[in-house]
């Protein structure tokens, strides 16, 4: 083993390597991993590069189409939030299920045989992502605002912080959820397909089913997220989401993180 | 320095590894011979943490491989090199396992360089790269590292005659100055020239194992008579039926000698009697393991 060690080219490596043995890689090194492995695909930067441009898009309708009151930065954030409610999801799927779709986790788990925290740094990541989708949406209202209060809108700035709070938590949790199935059903059509479908047959069946309706209030997520893009949520309507969160976030973490951890990798 | 002990592997009924045991050493290249479906790869595997074993051990400087917090700095791996990104460039996957082991980014070319792929090639997506090309990236990828370890599985596959001659001479160089080469092959002739043990597996068991030297000198001999029919008849009789080698002739699990003296004492003229080297190896190796490529190849 000495031998090995005082090997050909080495010297560097090895000093670091025993120094890492014990400690295992560093979260924050893992997760500017996952965070770089978002966006180094087309697949990755364009769904970045859309939600980007539509974010952009949604805040200029807003300029053009409503009316001079309801041009606010508050009402432009929240509006130009939606695209990424909708697409930054399928990031966190992707970032979970490339790696059993394009083979990736051989190479990630024979590097990174701790695959607990793998999955942590990839929903650090997800988080991360979330947050600084939130920001970049900010910028775009503010600018928004700008010209609207240049040509004829109200042009606001007050927004409470519960406000921006919540346009946080939603980005997060649904980010998260889109993770949570991606871990689960380890497959990206599958998981894509599944992430949209289920929710909204569930929405679907609420309205329809009567005995249904009043559980949807609690477990619907579509409906119990509404509240969120607006300002003044109530505790019960809090308690409602959180429910619901439970259920269409942890539950799915919980159970793919079981597979994820005993997959056998091929 | 791997250790592998009795390690087994069952799927359902079927044991994809059963009870394999050997030790690759420091300065030495380890030959892992088996035809498809042998088992080499969820050997492999096992070794890695990739696949918990059914029974048994495997370790890393006797560690196991889970345990070596950041195992790329000490064994490099490379199981498949298809089981890459196809929409990454071969620098961005370079560059994210830097990140990832904490080795210096400017080691990303340098690797790149030592396998052969110039700027070009590294700026293109996996996606367009040859079989060949992505060997080259695998082994860029397990060396990245600096590692004292390397497993590699059938790492000659889709590399062209110049870069299997590239890769035993890199291989050579690495155990030379004390590294440890643990490298699977289904063909005998692709690690005979760089091996120094070689493991045999056939149906998940270990047939043969042993120092390449020790295995080639006890691989038989070749003989071939003027007569061949009495030939075979008298190798019958003293108890050692050969088996047919390509050539014509037959080899005999015997010494010369022994085959030397029933030939002249049943009057037979010989045209050949030598050691059978690697074609006696070859043809052990076919033996041992024919009937479960050709299940393989059904299955």
């Amino acid at each position: 083993m000495t031998a090995v060690q005082t090997a050909p080219t080495s010297a560097p490596g090895d000093a670091a390597g025993s120094a890492g043995r014990r400690t295992g890689i560093p979260m924050a090194r893992l997760t500017l991993v996952e965070l770089r492995k978002l966006a180094d695909t087309r697949s990755g930067l364009w769904l970045l590069i859309v939600i980007g441009l539509a974010a952009a898009g949604a805040v200029a309708l807003v300029i053009f189409a409503a009316p001079a009151d309801e041009q606010v930065f508050d009402g432009m954030l929240a509006f130009g939030l939606v695209p990424a409610a909708v697409l930054l999801p399928v990031l966190g799927i992707l970032s979970m299920t490339s790696e059993w779709s394009q083979r990736t986790a051989l190479t990630t788990f024979t590097l990174t045989p701790a695959r607990g925290r793998v999955l942590v740094a990839k929903l650090i990541a997800a988080v991360l992502i979330a947050i600084a989708v939130t920001a970049a949406t900010a910028a775009l209202a503010a600018v928004g605002n700008l010209i609207a209060a240049g040509t004829g809108g109200d042009g606001s700035w007050h927004i409470e912080a519960a406000l921006a709070g919540q346009l946080v938590v939603m980005q997060v949790v649904y980010v998260l959820m889109g993770s949570a199935f991606g871990a689960l059903l380890m497959n990206s059509p599958l998981a894509i397909v599944l992430y949209f479908a289920i929710p909204t047959l569930w929405s679907v069946l609420g309205e329809m089913v009567k005995w249904l309706n009043s559980a949807a209030g609690w477990l619907d997520l579509n409906v119990t997220s509404l509240p969120l893009s607006e300002p003044g949520m109530t505790g019960d309507q809090w308690a409602r989401f959180g429910v619901s969160a439970l259920v269409w976030v942890a539950l799915p973490l919980v159970a793919g993180t079981v597979r994820m951890l005993r997959r056998e990798v091929s | 320095m791997i250790t592998v002990e009795h390690l087994s592997k069952r799927y359902g009924s079927h044991p994809a590894v059963d009870d394999v045991s050997f030790t690759c050493e420091p300065g030495t290249v380890t030959g892992f011979l088996g035809p498809n479906g042998a088992g080499k790869s969820t050997t492999m595997r096992m070794i890695c943490g990739l696949t918990p074993p059914t029974a048994g051990t495997a370790t890393i400087d006797g560690q196991p491989y889970r345990r070596l917090g950041n195992p790329g700095r000490r064994i490099g791996v490379l199981l498949d090199a298809s089981a890459q990104h196809a929409g990454r460039t071969g620098r961005e996957v370079l560059t994210l396992a830097a990140l990832t082991m904490g080795v210096d980014k400017r080691r990303v070319d340098e690797s790149l360089e030592r396998v052969g792929l110039n700027s070009t090639a590294a700026k293109r997506r996996v996606k367009a790269y040859s079989l060949g090309m992505r060997q080259r990236l695998g082994l860029a990828y397990a060396m990245l590292g600096d590692p004292g370890i390397l497993i590699l599985d059938e790492p000659a596959n889709g590399l062209d005659p110049e870069g299997i001659y590239w890769m035993r001479g890199l291989l050579r160089n690495f155990a030379d100055a004390g590294g440890t080469v643990l490298l699977s092959s289904h063909l005998l002739r692709e690690v005979e020239a760089v091996a120094d043990k070689l493991v045999v597996i056939g149906a998940g068991r270990i047939v043969a194992q042993g120092d390449k030297a020790e295995l080639l000198a006890a691989s038989g001999t070749v003989v071939r008579a003027l007569d061949m029919a009495a030939l075979e008849t008298v190798l019958r009789r003293i108890g050692h039926a050969g088996t047919a080698a390509t050539d014509g002739g037959v080899v005999v699990q015997a010494d010369a000698e022994t085959i030397g003296r029933a030939a002249a004492d049943a009057g037979l003229v010989l045209l050949e009697l030598r050691p059978a080297g690697s074609g006696g190896l070859e043809q052990m190796f076919l033996t041992l393991t024919a009937g479960d490529s050709v299940k393989e190849a059904v299955r």
